[in-house]
């Protein structure tokens, strides 16, 4: 057993929330240069030329990339072996969110109620997905979820008959239909299988993998490959202009299913594509 | 590629000579306005009161900034999704409105309505917060404050690229783009 202070999360919060604001991943980065160099459209080429800049900007200055600092979606791995001590964890997350809205300038974004919407005022609360894994340390990911790429993301529960076909063609229908709202070129995050819920929290969790990494099992690598050839041949382009990148990558992740289902679920994310984690 | 300098407000003459995929740069008064600051300007319109802004040839923005820091005109600031404000529009249109930028497509009625009140909607690109706030001159909230970054903010832009999106001929560079770069997959 490890003690470890809440104190310690509050502070993983706080800098991982900035961080993952300023400083757009290496990865993504790499796929946003390679769109640049094979996007055919003339206004496309000038929209990544746009987004490349403006991820220098935000780097070196330490300002939010976007203005939509996103919902503070939280994912814990917590090794059963740690004992957090001094207070009480999600109050400690959340402390960690306003710490660091409030010092990193970030945006608040988050209504108390969904249907009486008063803003928060400091962004809180935080979205807090937590797995209990082997282990005494905790690995804390802070991944901001902009508004506008969440909006398009969507849950099917197909019959079990629809099969591959059934699954490209709404993951691929689901993007067409998005067209440029969620700020593209985008990542989907595909979840298959699972229930409703568990569905849809493997397509977010599909997003924290390095950007365009494929799959281990070479029969998904292939989906995922195929998926993205179809969504980049939509023509919706960056930020819907018309072009050739429609999308950066496809990553599916998959779950075991009941014999009646076959539950799909596309997370729509925007060219911000933001997470940062650190391990306690 | 050809890039055409605007100024805000707009004037008919102008508004008429944008067509859809143009590129410009706009300088002047432009107002923020996203969700929130939409309905309730359609709230005070429906009670018959005047609203905060005489939108008269004015261009609104959809946007809610992140807070300046200290010796910051404002913070990054960048386009939310226009088609969440489809549902107040023609409202507004009718006040007089003629110019709005955002992002992403919008619905049949408005390009048709867009057409109908010889306005113009631009796009501005999503995501790039950083690099558009430094086209951002001048800031101050003239309404809502208590929305936070749903306030209406009162902004001098100067360069400020856009592309026009839907033009006054129902010209719609969503659907023109997609059309011209789609592939028929087999």
């Amino acid at each position: 057993m490890r003690n470890i202070p809440v104190s310690a999360v509050i502070e993983a919060v706080k800098s991982l929330c900035m961080e993952a604001n300023y400083f757009l991943g290496e990865d993504v980065l790499q796929l946003l240069r390679q769109c640049l160099g094979r996007e055919e459209s003339p206004l496309g080429r000038e929209v990544l030329c746009q987004i490349v800049e403006n991820a220098r900007i935000a780097c070196d200055e330490k300002i939010p990339m976007c203005q939509d600092t996103g919902f503070s979606v939280v994912f814990l791995e917590l090794g059963q072996d740690v004992h957090l001590t001094d207070g009480d964890l999600m109050a400690a997350i959340n402390e960690g969110i306003r710490q660091g809205t409030k010092e990193g300038y970030l945006r608040s974004s988050i209504v108390r109620d969904p249907l009486r919407r008063v803003n928060t005022g400091d962004n809180t609360p935080a979205v807090v997905h937590v797995e209990i894994v082997p282990g005494d340390k905790i690995k804390i990911t802070v991944a901001p979820k902009g508004g506008g790429s969440e909006n398009m993301s969507e849950v099917k529960m197909l019959p079990p008959s629809a099969g591959i076909e059934g699954v490209r063609e709404f993951v691929v229908d689901r993007i067409r239909r998005s067209g440029g709202n969620p700020c593209p070129p985008v990542m989907a995050g595909v979840g298959i299988g699972g229930t409703f819920e568990k569905c849809a929290w493997l397509a977010k969790k599909a997003l924290l993998r390095p950007a365009g990494s494929p799959n281990p099992d070479p029969f998904y690598a292939e989906l995922e490959s195929d998926l993205l050839k179809r969504i980049n041949s939509l023509g919706i382009g960056p930020m819907g202009f018309g072009g050739r990148c429609t999308a950066l990558a496809v990553h599916v992740e998959t779950h075991p299913c009941h014999i009646a289902s076959l539950p799909v679920a596309v997370n729509v994310q925007c060219h911000a594509a933001r997470h940062r984690e650190k391990v306690l | 590629m050809s890039v055409k300098r605007i100024l805000s407000p707009l004037t008919e003459s102008v508004v008429s000579n944008l067509k859809s995929g143009e590129s410009v740069l706009l300088s002047g008064v432009i107002f923020t306005a996203r969700d929130a600051a939409h309905r309730r300007f359609c709230d005070l319109l429906d009670r018959g009161e005047t609203l905060p802004v005489n939108l008269s040839g004015e261009i609104l923005y959809y946007a809610g900034p992140v807070p300046a820091r200290p010796g910051k005109v404002i913070g990054p600031i960048g386009p939310t999704s226009s088609y969440r404000m489809d549902p107040f529009t023609p409202k507004l249109l009718e006040q007089g409105l003629k110019g709005m930028i955002g992002k992403g497509n919008r619905s049949d009625a408005i390009v048709r309505a867009i057409q109908h009140h010889k306005a113009v909607y631009l796009a501005s690109v999503g995501g790039t917060a950083a690099l558009s706030a430094r086209c951002v001159a001048e800031a101050e909230i003239i309404a809502f404050e208590d929305l936070g970054p749903e306030a209406v903010y009162r902004l001098e832009v100067r360069d400020f690229p856009l592309v026009v999106a839907v033009d006054c001929m129902g010209g719609n560079l969503f659907t023109e783009g997609m059309e011209k770069f789609r592939k028929i997959f087999d």
